[in-house]
């Protein structure tokens, strides 16, 4: 077993090497897409058509999660709040956790389960089947035709759909802590107004989204394009999706909050 | 005939989308109202802010009146300087006393005016320098063993 420390360094050079040619095959994909969104904004029925299968089919998932965290918030919050008699910050706590964190973050995860996996899916099984190579034959680029409007559509799909959870999990805040527990409806309100800042919380929590919705919709046209044409490679390109993207998420989300939240 | 239905959603989709964007901004931000009208900066020199941020509300009577502009250091008198945008609807005499008070017992500090009965009005650019300083508690400590320890020594 002389061999096998050699082999362990072999591996580990392999993958490294591996993972550095990916990053800049994706940097100069991304090139790729933005120069060829011509297309995609001129003939825009392609994206809307995007937008539809991203975002529209997305919109139950992310409205019933995000009512159901902000429920969640809701009880977790009073339990905690109210030993400190401050139930009334109630509002603040829900709203501040959704509108900074868990709106793009969460809303980002599952945008990239349910439509990044869904585009990656797509892009690789018409790869496989060899329906972007009939594009180029055609003198269409499949990058302008195919890639670009995914990717714009995520695009503009995940700040709405990260808004549309953050709004969902404040009224479940609001239906658990107000409705059901019964927190002061007056105060939940008023405080969440005066300790939630618009160009400090909600509009660094939109900058989270877009982010977010740039990285995945990278990552998901990215993974497609660049699979195996084979029913294996599309399987695992798929699957690499969701787990670079959930990753990817998180760590942009430390990098972002550092940034954003320190002073 | 599917290209119109297929519109219809995203239309719906992207309205709600920016429903939801104008509810956080109006109902759950401070976008709406707390717009301050014409406001007018003040002045106020203090020995002590202790944590008062940029933004803290500025109240009289409980309302809020403007909002903290800035929060500087002043080389020449060593003083903290602080700018008070007050909105331009309310005007304060000239022997208006600010003090830097708590909202609850572990709440934000915020300026509070306490208004005199000067007839004079104050200005835009106007500099107020009797002022009330945070309230430190180590200090507040230090001054209760110090009158303690006075009074051990009178008996």
């Amino acid at each position: 077993m002389t061999a096998s420390p050699a082999n362990f360094f072999r591996g580990l050079g392999h993958r490294v090497n591996n993972g550095i040619w990916h990053l800049g095959f994706a940097s100069r994909f991304f090139l790729a897409i933005l120069m060829h969104s011509g297309m995609a904004f001129r003939r825009f029925h392609l994206t809307i058509r995007e937008i539809y299968s991203t975002g529209v089919m997305s919109l139950i998932v992310i409205l019933v999660s995000g009512l159901f965290v902000g429920m969640v918030l809701g009880l977790q919050g009073y339990d905690t709040l109210q030993r400190y008699g401050s139930s009334e910050a109630l509002g603040v706590l829900v709203a501040l956790s959704l509108v900074r964190e868990l709106g793009p973050v969460i809303a980002g995860l599952l945008f990239a389960s349910r439509a990044g996996s869904a585009i990656t899916a797509e892009i690789g099984l018409m790869k496989a089947t060899e329906q972007l190579s009939a594009m180029e034959m055609m003198a269409v680029n499949p990058i302008a035709r195919v890639v670009a409007p995914r990717f714009w559509g995520g695009v503009i799909s995940m700040p709405l759909l990260a808004a549309l959870f953050s709004a969902m999990g404040i009224f479940g805040g609001y239906l658990v802590g107000v409705l059901l527990i019964g927190v002061d409806e007056g105060s939940f309100w008023s405080q969440m107004q005066a300790s939630v800042d618009f160009r400090e919380d909600i509009v660094n929590g939109v900058i989270k989204s877009f982010v977010f919705g740039i990285l995945v919709s990278l990552i998901a046209v990215f993974e497609g394009y660049d699979s195996e044409p084979t029913a294996e490679g599309v399987s695992s390109a798929t699957t690499r999706t969701v787990v670079t993207s959930s990753l990817v998420i998180l760590f942009a989300d430390f990098i972002l909050t550092a940034l954003m939240f320190r002073g | 005939m599917t290209r119109t239905t297929l519109d219809l959603w995203v239309g719906f989709f992207v309205s709600m989308g920016i429903l939801a964007l104008i509810f956080l901004a109006l109902k759950v931000g401070n976008l709406g109202g707390s717009n301050l009208s014409e406001p007018y900066q003040l002045t106020a020199r203090f020995d002590n802010v202790g944590s008062l941020k940029v933004r803290a509300p500025v109240k009289s009577s409980g309302v809020v009146v403007g909002r903290v502009g800035a929060i500087s250091f002043d080389m020449a008198t060593y003083e903290a300087q602080v700018t008070l945008n007050i909105d331009g609807r309310y005007q304060f005499p000239t022997d208006t006393f600010p003090k830097i008070l708590t909202s609850g017992l572990l709440g934000e500090q915020y300026i509070g005016l306490a208004v005199g009965g000067d007839e004079k009005m104050l200005h835009g650019g106007d500099t107020i320098s009797k002022t009330q300083s945070a309230i430190v508690i180590e200090e507040l400590i230090g001054q209760f063993l110090f009158n303690k320890a006075s009074e051990g020594g009178t008996q």
